[in-house]
């Protein structure tokens, strides 16, 4: 194989690094002295933030409440994902096709339009705005994160290891729990993981499933649309970065290590 | 697998033993209990509360009490095509395209790279290095870019050290493209919507570019093709899939974004704005609804021409 030209290289790498300066900006920001603009350079340098969100009661609360709904929303998604993965990755019937769309269609769809219609279902069954609110709109975008990894997953395994835990006298749960499970465990907890950075993260369907709770990314959302508390933000901004970064790397790992299942040759 | 797993416990008679049985024996019965909890939670809640909130388009708003008038009409939807409204359709699809074509531009060379000279090793980390931004939080990349374009920024700061401080006036002193500053204009509007979407272009075009064969190339090459043709006739066409594959999403996703536009753009409206604003503060859901047809009516035209391309392959 021939080495690549010089300009290709160059527009490679340029295009990485386009994905990766915006990160790094945010980085040094959440350090700088300056509180009134966004000027550069930073004047000088500073812990002093940290220590200042560290205190701040509205934002552990808002934190608290994105984790909340992030784990529930999750194991909600857990639960659905993987009964339609188990049904639709290696069946074949009238109407698949469309069911598949429909578990595809809470992310293909502009979120404003998801958000909407959901607002206007719980206004007309008069369901009064809560945390569980926003739960449901979560898990109805973090499913098919799961159900993907699931059906990927459950495609690869072969289904003569399921024929040869029945013929071995294992019932139908005996072979999910000790057959199934084992083989697409990573690949549910990679797609729990991915649902759960999904759901910390999302604003759009928040915006109009939430009543007068704020969720990290409102509170954030309020902060971008009429700065007030810039240094905080700055900080809190990295922070969102590192409680994302982790889960996402560890989906990627476990995913990757996952591509060897056994049974898969045959 | 140890040995030891086979010391199970020889299955128990009664009703769940029973269930397993006729579970196993009928897997039409199975898929239908595995599909139901599911297709409750996304058919009746999620589709439902789709139709419920898409049909009021073809009702209209009482201009007095402001009340939703619940008789089928058509007047709510030809209101699309008034000119205020038309413009915000036409704007947005526009904005849409320019963002596809730069996201083209700049992941093709870096999926190209990817799929055709990188080892094993650093097609890993090519990976990894396109997956955490296209996986890090949304608003903080948006952050990222309010803290770039700022006047006082860190990107005005950098052209006035380099000397095309006069460049990026003489830009921003353009019409259309330009405005204010950069962080209220169409170009930082643009290059945020580029940032944003730009790794699920590079994901597809890596994808259909690692699947063209060796062996064309090899042929095209002993044909006599040079660089640019083989590129042109061979690489390019092959990788076509993967470059709509990829526009399905860079163009959906700005389709339908209204937060970009709030934070970093001019005063005009796109089509998620204009969503936000009716069903918000003006209060018209028939409107609100009749725009929200708008994305979904293109990227159903959008997906049709795509299906053609095979682009659904390079998915």
């Amino acid at each position: 194989m021939t080495r690549a030209s010089l300009p290709l290289r160059i527009a490679a790498v340029g295009g990485l690094a386009f994905l990766h300066i915006p990160l790094l900006f945010i980085l040094l920001y959440a350090f700088t002295t300056e509180e009134k603009s966004y000027a550069f350079p930073p004047p000088g340098f500073t812990l002093k933030w940290f220590g200042v969100v560290w205190g701040r009661a509205d934002i552990w609360a808002a934190v608290g409440l994105s984790l909340k709904v992030a784990t529930i929303a999750t194991v909600l998604a857990l639960v659905l994902g993987t009964l339609a993965a188990g049904a639709l990755a290696r069946t074949r019937f009238f109407g698949r096709e469309p069911i598949s769309l429909l578990f595809v269609l809470p992310i293909a769809l502009p979120g404003i339009v998801t958000g909407i219609a959901l607002r206007q279902a719980f206004g007309l069954m008069e369901i009064p705005f809560s945390f569980w609110t926003i739960v449901l709109g979560h898990a109805t975008f973090c499913i098919v994160v799961v159900y993907n990894n699931a059906v990927a997953r459950l495609r690869r395994l072969s289904p003569s290891l399921i024929e040869a835990s029945m013929d071995l006298g294992a019932d139908a749960f005996q072979t999910f729990r000790l057959i199934v499970l084992p083989n697409i465990g990573t690949a549910l907890l990679a797609g729990g993981m991915l649902a759960f950075a999904l759901s910390f993260d999302e604003v759009i369907v928040t915006t109009f499933t939430a009543g007068q709770q704020s969720t990290l990314p409102i509170w954030m959302l309020s902060e971008l649309i009429r700065p007030r508390q810039r240094p905080v933000t700055n900080v809190v901004a990295v922070l969102i970065i590192i409680v994302t970064f982790l889960p996402i790397l560890a989906a990627y790992y476990l995913t990757r290590e996952g591509e060897a299942v056994a049974g898969s040759g045959k | 697998m140890s040995l030891a797993t086979f010391d199970l416990p020889a299955p128990r008679d009664g009703a769940l033993r029973r269930l397993s049985d006729r579970l196993v024996r009928r897997a039409r019965l199975l898929t239908l209990v595995l599909l139901v909890p599911p297709l409750l939670w996304l058919g009746l809640i999620y589709l439902g509360s789709l139709f419920v909130f898409l049909g009021q388009s073809i009702f209209s708003i009482d201009e007095f009490s402001g009340t939703i008038v619940r008789e089928p009409t058509i007047t709510t939807l030809l209101e699309l095509f008034r000119p205020a409204n038309y413009d915000i359709v036409l704007r947005t699809v526009g904005i849409s395209a320019v963002v596809t074509v730069l996201c083209v531009v700049i992941a093709f060379p870096v999926a190209y790279y990817a799929a055709r000279y990188a080892g094993p090793r650093a097609k890993a980390a090519f990976y990894l290095a396109v997956m955490m931004p296209l996986w890090s939080s949304y608003l903080v990349k948006v952050y990222g870019w309010k803290l770039l374009l700022a006047k006082e920024g860190a990107i005005g700061w950098f052209a006035g050290r380099l000397g095309l401080g006069g460049a990026l006036e003489a830009w921003l002193a353009l019409p259309v493209v330009g405005g204010p500053s950069l962080s209220v204009s169409y170009t930082g509007m643009v290059l945020v919507f580029t940032y944003l979407w730009l790794p699920f272009m590079i994901l597809p075009v890596q994808a259909a570019l690692e699947r063209v064969p060796k062996s064309l190339i090899e042929a095209a090459g002993d044909l006599g093709a040079s660089p640019a043709t083989l590129f042109r006739t061979v690489i390019l066409p092959l990788a076509m899939p993967g470059v709509v594959a990829g526009a399905i999403f860079t163009f959906s996703l700005t389709l339908g974004d209204y937060i970009v536009p709030q934070i970093i753009g001019t005063s005009a409206l796109v089509l998620g704005q204009a969503v936000y604003m009716q069903q918000g503060t003006a209060g018209n859901i028939p409107l609100a609804a009749a725009f929200s047809l708008v994305p979904i009516l293109v990227m159903a035209l959008f997906l049709t021409l795509a299906k053609r391309t095979g682009a659904f392959d390079a998915l």
